[in-house]
């Protein structure tokens, strides 16, 4: 249980748990895409959809139509690549001169393989970190783990959270806007 | 009226693609795909020919421990190597499995940006096929080094000494090449596996598989945003990993083509090297997926379509290759050099011709002429030996390429080759480490990809009807 906490029944010290926000639990992609769109046009900013699989359009609901990862991994190679041609030419050149049949120093052509291999090494690995720190993991709890339900969110159910830290939020209009969504259930997840 | 004509749109229940080999056959759901592919890992049931598999693995790497002592102990003389031969066995060990690691990559990365669909059942377990090959390839120049304790010597690090890497020479583009290759194709595997180890996670009832699957899925929620994110990474992988399978088989074949060696003195060498990495890879793919989807009856899941699919690329890569063999004995007739000549008179009818007819049965006859047949395409029996007899001529192909040192320019250069039992011990030995990592794969993590099997279901049976992965990552 350390790791997925799924013992929200666990007693706790404090009086009454904070909340983390309201889970609406809905059977298919297309409902949960129709009631993140509904949710964004009723005022809500803070908020998110989980889905088993990718779901492009609950992504768009949220108004995140483009990822920042393609330019972050575009500079990743870029100074992947200009790292291994510099290398290649300071280390022959002025690090341990070698001079092979008399050709320049500044042999670019042999120094390609080299320069592309560390462009697709360094857009790798710039990719799967920047993956990870964006996300914010690797985390090993999150209140929504809390959710018995949300166990399901890897399986076939499609989830709306709309977080307490929303501005709009409050605790009974928000539940009646998802109840009009018309969800398989609503749940109030605590922190 | 024409232009009427012209924009008038197909009526929208016509199928863009006729479902005449459904992908996923029987009617799955989301759980149920979550079972057949998850329950193998999480219930931990496993069927007697998991233990032949993995028990055969472990004897052969038994082997492979006991020769690798044993060098270590004597040093490289208990090989066959000598001088002309100085590679022997260790590279053509290296690069057969550099080259089955190959397919994984092609099956992952090329086809996702071709669209194709099918590629999703097999291609976790290619991918994870790609990086137990790339390791047992790894070891061989590792030990062949003589002294692979200083293996740290071919990297670029700052030393007493003041000495540097040669960048210039095809060696050093290996190490950066296959380094490059395993590390990329490791980040592709782990990447397409977090949310099923997510999957897993949530799924499981035992403590262990709880805190352990946890852990590794780093704490993956399927937040609509990070879906947005990762796939984009993966299109990005994708792109990249498709020049760079190409880029590790071409340098690769530098090694051999940058040399002045008759016959290795080839501009065909990197396409030629590349086909026929694809046509082993891919045989060892269907090799290894008959008997896996039949021990653990995945047959919903790889389809008769799917080796269908696959024999036929192995069919097109077969030819290539077939040309390639051509095209080295036109050129060194066409190109009215004695030397070149006189090397493929050796290979073809010298002491080692045997081993050329053998590549020619095993790696064209028998695969190209049964592979036209629709019958053995899609019979698992057949298509079982034809990828054991292609993984076999591949091995042969690579033989016959080493072996021609020993009949080079000078016949005072020449000389023989025999490898010793150390060479076999290690060579089998190394097969053992793949099939010991393979089997401890499809026991602990799922095999197909449960995330993307689930986005393949239609529709109406609660998947995302297949969706291309560019839809979802602008």
């Amino acid at each position: 249980m350390t790791t997925t906490g799924h013992d929200a029944s666990t007693p706790t010290t404090h009086s009454a748990p904070a909340v983390y926000g309201l889970l609406a639990e809905f059977e298919t992609a297309d409902a949960l895409v129709h009631a993140t769109r509904k949710a964004t046009k009723a005022g809500y900013t803070r908020l998110d959809g989980y889905s088993p699989y990718p779901v492009g359009e609950v992504a768009d609901a949220l108004n995140f139509p483009k990822s920042e990862m393609g330019p972050v991994m575009f500079l990743g190679g870029l100074t992947g690549a200009c790292t291994g041609f510099f290398m290649q030419y300071y280390l022959n050149a002025y690090g341990y001169s070698l001079n092979v049949g008399g050709r320049p120093y500044l042999s670019w052509p042999t120094f390609v393989p080299i320069t592309f291999e560390m462009m697709v090494l360094t857009t790798a690995l710039t990719g799967l970190f920047a993956l990870i720190a964006l996300c914010g993991l690797p985390r090993y709890h999150h209140p929504l783990f809390n959710s018995k339900a949300f166990d399901r969110a890897t399986c076939d159910s499609f989830f709306l959270c709309i977080e307490a830290s929303d501005p709009k939020y409050d605790p009974a209009a928000t539940r009646a806007f998802l109840e009009s969504l018309q969800p398989l259930s609503i749940e109030e997840v605590t922190e | 009226m024409a232009t009427a004509e012209l924009t008038k749109t197909p009526p929208a229940d016509l199928p863009l693609e006729p479902e005449m080999h459904p992908l996923v056959q029987n009617k799955h759901t989301l759980v149920s795909i979550g079972d057949a592919v998850g329950g193998v890992v999480l219930a931990g049931k496993h069927p007697r020919g998991w233990w032949i598999g993995f028990l055969a693995g472990m004897a052969l790497l038994q082997i492979l421990a006991v020769s690798i002592a044993w060098l270590f102990y004597m040093g490289l003389g208990i090989w066959g190597i000598n001088v002309p031969v100085a590679w022997g066995f260790a590279i053509v060990n290296f690069v057969w499995w550099i080259g089955i690691g190959h397919a994984g990559t092609l099956i992952s990365a090329i086809l996702l940006l071709m669209h194709q669909k099918w590629r999703t059942s097999i291609n976790r377990f290619s991918e994870a096929m790609t990086i137990f090959a790339v390791m047992c390839a790894g070891l061989f120049p590792l030990l062949h080094m003589g002294r692979p304790w200083f293996f740290y010597w071919l990297y670029p690090f700052p030393n007493v000494a003041g000495v540097w890497p040669q960048f210039r020479s095809p060696l050093t583009w290996d190490v950066f090449a296959v380094t490059t290759y395993f590390t990329v194709s490791l980040v592709f595997w782990y990447l397409g596996l977090v949310p099923d180890l997510a999957a897993l996670r949530d799924a499981a009832q035992k403590r262990w598989q709880r805190i352990v699957y946890g852990i590794l899925a780093l704490g993956w929620r399927g937040s609509a945003i990070h879906w947005r994110r990762y796939e984009k990474v993966y299109l990005i992988l994708g792109g990249i990993s498709t020049p760079l399978v190409l880029s590790v088989h071409t340098v690769v074949s530098f090694d051999f083509a940058v040399s002045i060696v008759p016959l290795w003195h080839a501009t065909i060498f990197p396409p030629f090297f590349v086909a026929g990495a694809i046509y082993s890879g891919f045989a060892m793919v269907v090799a290894l997926a008959i008997p896996i989807r039949k021990w653990y009856k995945l047959e919903d899941l790889i389809t008769d379509h799917h080796l269908d699919i696959m024999a036929k690329v192995m069919l097109a890569t077969g030819f290539l290759v077939t040309y390639g063999y051509f095209s080295e004995i036109w050129m060194a007739w066409y190109g009215h050099t004695l030397y070149e000549w006189g090397t493929t008179i050796e290979r073809l009818f010298g002491p080692y011709g045997w081993s050329y007819w053998m590549l020619i049965l095993t790696n064209c006859v028998i695969p190209l002429t049964l592979l036209w047949s629709k019958k053995v395409r899609r019979s698992a029996f057949w298509l079982e030996l034809i990828s054991i007899s292609v993984l076999i001529g591949m091995w042969f192909e690579r033989y016959v390429i080493v072996i021609t040192l020993s009949r080079e320019y000078m016949p005072s250069m020449w000389g023989r080759y025999a490898p010793t039992i150390w060479d076999y011990g290690t060579m089998f030995g190394s097969l053992g480490l793949f099939l010991v990592l393979f089997f401890l794969f499809i026991r602990y993590l799922p095999m197909i990809s449960i995330t993307e099997m689930r986005e393949l279901l239609p529709k109406k049976q609660g998947g995302g009807g297949g969706h291309s992965i560019m839809e979802n990552a602008p």
